[in-house]
């Protein structure tokens, strides 16, 4: 740190007070900018957190949630009934279920999409590639479900009639259970390959270019370049996206469910979020969904210190 | 080293090829539904329809201009896009910024303060509760304000701000600039890439956001345009409207579908490949966090 003369000595005379105000006829424009954020956070975030309470309470419609009187079993009544509800118990599988699928899959995508278009060659062509494999993330879940919905759908949809006209017979990939399932997986893979590439894109280019040189002295191929540099050089960046998608194991989005789900797949498609806005929104069960609430943020805070301890103990940077 | 170069070679051929399967399966889906819309219903229900219009039409198009739902909705979600990516961007700048002051007292405690509501958030039910207390259900700022500042996109702004030089804004202190007219001269001018990717993220945020209007709103009128999307693809109120209005060809519900998800896409494909070349810094810099 350079030190800076003050013009006025300031800092040298007069007592903690005086010195405060200094600081503060200097500095209090920076407090007054941050009022309006803290304001938000405060009411928008923090005060949501007062309404928790409801979980442990009889809800009741005229009451402030301080003054409603404590749920059965001290409390834990809507706790017992989410486990022992059987929607509730479905999301709660569909949930780690999809997230699972998610990771297995999801999550290496992008490392090798990046893998592959780092050894493109073609720089114009490699360049237009990623352009359009971004474009899939500003898409809405609304608008992906609309394409799919034309797309798969099982007689008139495209994809089906060339399916048939190679022989295979219509897949009823939004229609059926097993088949939902892959098709949610893969609709998500095609959605954020691209994006999620980015950030390893950006830690190769940070790779030190000797290394390769140094590796082709030595004769090394394609692959083993890729093995003995390119994915050590990375794997900082990959542990600590694999943290924080670890912590949202039990997390759930609302969007790409809630658009893609129908009637035919409610046992798979049902996830946390969905329960809560049916069973919550809809069906002003507000003390049970606010419980299921935050069992879940609960559990995904966990997960997260858990995986961050595990990432620090390996001897990775971690996240918290 | 011959054998070499020739696998070499025959690998770049595959290389190439998965980049064209990977554009073609990013671009045919567009493709397809743009072509849908402007084919004729017929066309559509013989399923003659690709890449390429059959019956070339702007029927449904016209359709969708002339019914006032969409008109309104589509000027509405615009508004709320422009309307909240100014105050989004406004409120971000003024959270990020005095953040990287290390002078300012009670740094850590604000910044835990923030960062805590990262992890942990009370949920869909208390947010529900809470703007139902506040009066703001159904209104239609419940689509603007609750949502107007993303902590992730705050880190992406200090991140960068923490790239900027401290000398820069320690000179310009020196020279007699309190911390507004350094933000104004200083930082926002030498932020712009930043600025322009946040714009991005937030304003795709609006224009694609349904779930805080399917939660928070039920009065129609203020139905963002993905949410009369999501309606109109699980025909909830198209074959209501078709039937009314006399107008219920089989076909034309699917290229009436296929130009609303044109109408509902087209503005982002328009603008993200401009700034393309800034949000990769974007996105970079929010993998750093502290």
């Amino acid at each position: 740190m350079k030190k800076i003369p003050m013009p006025h000595g300031h800092h040298q005379i007069g007592g903690r007070g005086r010195r405060f105000r200094t600081y503060m006829s200097r500095y209090w424009t920076l407090y007054a900018m941050l009022a309006l954020p803290l304001a938000y956070f405060t009411i928008f975030k923090y005060v949501p957190m007062t309404y928790i309470q409801i979980a442990f309470k009889k809800y009741s419609i005229v009451l402030s949630p301080w003054k409603m009187s404590l749920a059965d079993n001290k409390g834990w009544q809507y706790f017992i009934q989410a486990f022992q509800n059987r929607d509730f118990l479905y999301a709660l599988r569909n949930t780690v279920m999809l997230n699972l699928l998610d990771l297995v899959i999801g999550f290496p995508a992008p490392i090798i999409f990046a893998l592959i278009l780092n050894e493109m060659p073609f720089r114009r062509l490699k360049r237009f590639t990623q352009t359009v494999a971004y474009m899939p993330h500003f898409l809405s879940w609304i608008i992906i479900a609309g394409l799919a919905l034309q797309l798969f759908a099982p007689n008139t949809g495209l994809v089906n009639v060339w399916l048939g006209k190679i022989g295979i017979g219509p897949i009823p990939f939004l229609n059926e259970s097993k088949s939902w399932v892959a098709t949610y997986i893969l609709l998500g893979v095609w959605q954020s390959v691209g994006w999620n590439s980015i950030i390893y894109l950006a830690a190769i280019t940070g790779i030190n270019p000797t290394l390769y040189e140094a590796a082709d002295i030595d004769g090394a191929g394609r692959m083993q370049k890729i093995r003995y540099i390119t994915i050590p050089g990375i794997m900082n960046t990959i542990v600590v996206l694999l943290i924080l998608n670890l912590g949202r194991i039990l997390g759930s989005e609302f969007d790409r469910p809630f658009a893609l789900r129908n009637a035919l797949v409610n046992n798979v498609s049902n996830v946390i979020s969905t329960f809560v806005y049916s069973a919550g929104i809809r069906g002003l069960q507000f003390s049970l969904t606010t419980a299921v609430g935050l069992f879940q943020s609960f559990v995904c805070v966990i997960f997260l210190l858990l995986s961050d301890a595990a990432a620090k103990r390996s001897g990775e940077r971690g996240i918290v | 080293m011959k054998v070499a170069s020739r696998s070499h070679q025959r690998g770049n051929i595959v290389l190439v090829l998965i980049c064209v399967l990977t554009i073609f399966l990013c671009l045919f889906p567009m493709l397809h539904i743009a072509a849908r819309s402007l084919s004729s219903s017929t066309a559509l229900i013989r399923n003659e329809v690709t890449f390429w219009p059959k019956g070339w039409n702007l029927n449904a198009y016209r359709l969708v201009l002339r019914d006032s739902r969409y008109t309104i909705s589509l000027v509405w979600t615009a508004f709320i896009t422009v309307i909240g990516t100014c105050l989004s961007l406004v409120m971000t700048t003024l959270c990020a910024y005095p953040l990287v002051f290390d002078k300012l007292k009670g740094r850590k405690l604000i910044n835990t303060f923030i960062i805590f509501t990262m992890y942990f958030n009370a949920g869909t039910i208390p947010m529900y509760l809470l703007l139902k207390d506040l009066g703001m259900l159904n209104k239609p700022l419940v689509l603007i304000i609750p949502y107007c500042l993303s902590v992730f996109n705050m880190i992406i702004m200090r991140s960068f701000f923490y790239t900027i030089p401290e000398s820069l804004r320690e000179s310009a202190e020196i020279d007699g600039a309190g911390p507004v007219t350094v933000l104004v001269r200083i930082y926002l001018p030498l932020s712009m890439p930043v600025i322009a990717t946040l714009a991005l993220f937030y304003a795709v945020g609006r224009w694609n956001g349904f779930s805080d209007a399917l939660l928070f709103m039920n009065d129609r009128r203020y139905y963002p345009i993905q949410l009369l999307l999501y309606n109109i693809i699980n025909a909830i109120s198209s074959i209501e409207t078709a039937t009314q209005e006399g107008f219920s060809p089989p076909g034309l519900d699917e290229t009436l579908k296929a130009a609303t998800i044109m109408f509902a896409t087209v503005p982002i494909l328009v603008v993200y490949p401009f700034l393309q070349k800034y949000f990769i810094t974007g996105v970079t810099l929010g993998a750093i966090k502290e």
